[in-house]
């Protein structure tokens, strides 16, 4: 377990400290929260409780939609027992947490990971909570700590009964001789519940959550910025001269790269121009002269990346092997490899697999990345667009060449993250605007800066060749799939280690040159490798004269998340191939993210083409799960998150750089092309295992859709956008 | 140059120059927040305020052409978020990460205010301006429902 100190010890006071550093009027109105319970009590550095048996919990991850806010609090209130409606939520202190040795472990929000691996800590901080206010009364009372029940708030001994807040301040000074264990599935009360109330919902029906674009420091100015437009190419110069005079602008400032080739959050060659307004920023920005090297990118292009794919996929590519495994532990041990293609090759009956493509995608939150930084003499306070508050203020410690004591990294909601908020320099762009003008400065990025320097979901291109048996099921698999150099994980996942136990196994790899900026996104790896394992599946299943959702019964046999996924899908969905008619259904299956995740979708398609998603069916296995309302709540947003990159996606690269960079070129899923139906069935298996919910229904939405399509129609979709596919 | 905005019913003496965008006023001038910037080029509705009963993408009308007109955002709906529209969003849990809410919350309050019980067509037209990252869209399209509901009770 994790090494977690719950004394007292690094404990400050809370009332200057819960909302991250000292109040200076900034715009901030849910911080002044915590300063509102002044008389509530710190039991530990996850929790207050106030006088009137108010509890105030810390997250120290990142709200970006996906319910952290709530999703924390929830895990303490159950140890503490505490009812809901006494729970309020408070923003982490960064600053704190840096210079008390990681107070709360790790900021970093992403992965799916909050609930599925950080649960044990947190959890603990509200049993040490409730143990020692057990303590508390058992003192006071003078009865042993056996006969002191913690229910709802309430402490009780016989005839004794004190709120949790009555006894806070006593909870305080108790060390416990031994930390508490922490609850059993059997015995939660508020984890797994329907009905808890997300903590973060009406801030956001009255506009005044407050994002990192939301916050204004006296005297502060504003910045656009542009970076070479070609990715990896470096500023020359720019001719300030030239926009000097126009209204509101103070100023245009060289960011300078450090390193090389620049990855993550390292900050890129950049001009960035000052001005009174953003508006006016980005008016003389758009007309700056800057004369930029462009570097190696400028020759690349989605046609020569897609040439090159191609003529990888020829020839044979680098062997892969199946570590990480999969939920179920199916693992291919005892194969050889080598063996493989020559048992293909003398097969009579050989599948040959067309290829697959996916493009590039990009992360467009609604929110553009944002930062404001007030870099002074003596301190520097930063809000942005950060999936982890502890590694942006230490970036921001380090490039100022100052103290982490003296830097506060304030969290804010963001406006959505999907991992982006790993790979953003925008928090160094802004405090190096604001050291080098002496003045506090929001730097906002349009959306066409956005888009052309986000860290992209990488393209894949796949294809296979397979021998089948006597009874029509696959005997040996050779599986090709082409990504890019920056990451080349992401077109491995879910290949060599899928569920299918196919005897004869393997999986080889090749890259393509890239230059773009490649990042952490919502299941990169699993939402591109999806379509095609789960194409190819059906594919063999045809060949085979199989079912498609018997074949993968039959092919995960005697792994039991996976076959309850797979029976629920097959008893619940209304399963059928023989629809007619421009009809369809199509099911996948993929994992991503320790969950099993089941798509079952209908489609109709017209005469002239057009495809009409009538329904969308989800199947997931995520072990447990905490919330059913954010799981529900997760599983239609990554539906509708890759629904739209089926339908519209892709970004184009031409010249180096990509040309569709705002949502005209780059269209959205809208509200008309919401599926009317949309269902999510939890189907957990509930054993010890917790699996992540913000990304897994997102991967077998694709090949779903495109298995429905070809049951429709006859006619594979093998790339996306749909959009641009003619049927 | 100096104009007056009424906005939420109340003047604001602005000081911007004739282009600056309205959506900028709003946040930056009169210090409202709660209207988001998305795209600045009318495609995503984060923006969206009601100016004289029509819902509008400030991003892209310069402040000036608001001069004399009632501009209502978000700040403006209700005193105490208890909006039928707000009330609905609350109640089918509708915001994720929130961003786009305001912008869609007022798109479907000037639809409503034209049609008291829209047809799930209506709603795909009257909120097709609006995107939300999320896909936040299924809840969104039953919440408008909820609120007709609410406002005829
Ligand atoms: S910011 Fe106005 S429509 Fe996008
Ligand atoms: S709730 Fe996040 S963009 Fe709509």
């Amino acid at each position: 377990m994790n090494k977690m100190n719950f004394s007292r010890r690094n404990f400050l006071k809370v009332s200057a400290s819960a909302a991250g550093g000292l109040m200076l009027g900034f715009h901030l109105p849910q911080a002044a929260e915590a300063g509102a319970h002044g008389a509530a009590v710190e039991i530990n550095a996850w929790l207050t409780i106030d006088p009137n048996n108010i509890v105030s919990i810390v997250t120290p991850q990142t709200e970006m939609g996906q319910g952290a806010f709530t999703a924390v609090p929830m895990m303490i209130a159950e140890e503490l027992d505490i009812p809901w409606e006494n729970v309020r939520h408070v923003f982490a202190d960064a600053n704190r947490h840096v210079n008390n040795n990681n107070l709360y472990t790790t900021t970093s929000t992403g992965g799916s990971t909050t609930v599925s691996r950080r649960h044990p800590y947190m959890m603990q901080a509200g049993a040490s909570a409730r143990e020692r206010l057990r303590v508390a009364a058992a003192t006071k009372w003078g009865v042993p700590v056996e006969q002191v029940t913690a229910k709802q708030g309430v402490l009780t001994a016989g005839a004794n009964s004190a709120t949790y807040g009555e006894l806070a301040a006593d909870a305080v000074n108790v060390t416990l001789a031994e930390e508490p264990k922490i609850k059993a599935y059997k015995d939660w009360w508020l984890l797994g519940k329907e009905d808890v109330k997300r903590l973060d919902i009406p801030l956001k029906t009255s506009g005044t959550a407050t994002y990192p674009i939301d916050v204004t420091v006296p005297g502060m100015v504003h910045a656009a910025v542009q970076s070479c437009p070609v990715p990896e190419g470096k500023l020359v110069s720019f001719d300030f001269e030239a926009i000097k005079g126009m209204p509101g602008v103070i100023a245009a400032v060289e960011l300078k790269q450090v390193k090389d080739v620049p990855a993550f959050t390292d900050l890129r060659s950049a001009v960035a121009v000052v001005a009174d307004e953003w508006y006016q920023a980005k008016n003389a920005l758009a007309v700056l002269p800057i004369v930029w090297d462009l570097g190696r990118g400028a020759s690349i292009s989605s046609e020569s990346q897609n040439a090159e794919a191609l003529q990888l996929l020829a020839g044979p590519g680098t062997l892969v092997l199946n570590q990480d495994g999969n939920i179920g532990k199916n693992l291919d041990k005892g194969v050889n490899h080598d063996a493989v293609p020559g048992i293909i090759a003398a097969s009579s009956k050989v599948v040959q697999g067309e290829v697959y493509h996916r493009p590039f995608e990009t992360h467009a939150t609604m929110m553009p990345p944002c930062a404001v930084a007030d870099v002074k003499a003596d301190r520097a306070d930063v809000w942005t667009f950060t999936q982890d508050i502890a590694r942006s203020l230490n970036e921001v410690a380090d490039q100022l060449g100052r103290d982490t004591k003296s830097v506060f990294l304030h969290q804010t909601y963001l406006g959505g993250g999907f991992g982006g908020g790993y790979n953003m320099d925008v928090h160094r762009q802004a405090t190096a605007i604001s050291a080098e003008i002496g003045r506090p400065v929001k730097v906002i990025r349009s959306r066409e800066e956005d888009i052309a320097q986000d860290s992209q979901r990488p393209p894949v291109w796949g294809t296979y060749k397979a021998a089948l048996g006597d009874d029509g099921l696959p005997v040996a698999l050779v599986t090709h799939f082409v990504g890019e150099e920056k990451m080349p994980a992401f077109s491995q996942r879910g290949v060599a280690n899928m569920p299918y136990l196919v005897p004869n196994r393997r999986h080889e790899y090749s890259a393509v040159q890239n230059h773009i900026p490649i990042g952490y996104h919502r299941a990169p790896g699993a939402n591109h490798n999806g379509f095609i394992v789960e194409q190819m599946v059906d594919e063999l299943a045809q060949a085979g004269g199989w079912d498609p959702l018997e074949w993968r019964l039959k092919m995960t046999e005697g792994n039991e998340p996976w076959q309850r996924i797979l029976l629920a899908m097959k008893e619940k969905s209304g399963w059928r191939t023989d629809m007619g008619s421009g009809e369809g259904m199509g099911c996948a299956v993929v994992e991503s993210h320790g969950t099993i995740a089941g798509c079952v979708a209908t489609v109709s398609v017209s005469r002239r083409g057009q495809i009409y998603i009538d329904k969308l069916d989800y199947y997931i296995n995520s072990g447990y799960v905490i919330s059913p309302l954010t799981a529900r709540e997760q599983a239609e947003s990554s539906a509708i998150w890759e629904l739209s990159h089926t339908i519209f996606g892709g970004l184009v690269v031409r010249d180096g750089r990509i040309v569709n960079t705002n949502f005209d070129s780059y269209p959205m899923a809208r509200m008309p092309d919401t599926p009317p139906e949309i269902q999510v069935h939890l189907e957990n298996s509930e054993d010890q295992w917790w699996g992540g919910l913000g990304e897994p229904t997102g991967p077998p939405t694709p090949p779903a859709i495109a298995n429905a399509v070809f049951y429709a129609t006859g006619k594979r979709i093998r790339v996306t956008p749909l959009s641009k596919v003619a049927l | 140059m100096a104009i007056t905005l009424n906005i939420n019913g109340r003047d604001y003496a602005i000081d911007a120059d004739p282009q600056m965008p309205l959506l900028w006023a709003i946040r930056d001038k009169a210090g409202l927040t709660g209207t988001k910037f998305g795209c600045g080029i009318a495609q995503c509705g984060a923006c969206t305020v009601i100016v004289d009963g029509n819902a509008v993408r400030s991003c892209n009308v310069p402040a000036a052409t608001a001069v004399g007109k009632a501009v209502r955002t978000i700040e403006g709906v209700s005193e105490q978020n208890d909006h039928p529209v707000q009330l609905a969003w609350q109640e089918l849990t509708v915001p994720q990460c929130g961003y786009c809410q305001s912008g869609q919350i007022m798109s479907a309050v000037a639809l409503l205010e034209k049609s008291a019980d829209p047809s799930d067509n209506e709603i795909d037209s009257a909120m097709a301006g609006n995107i939300c990252r999320c896909g936040t869209y299924p809840r969104i399209r039953a919440a408008i429902h909820r609120a007709a509901e609410l406002s005829k009770a």
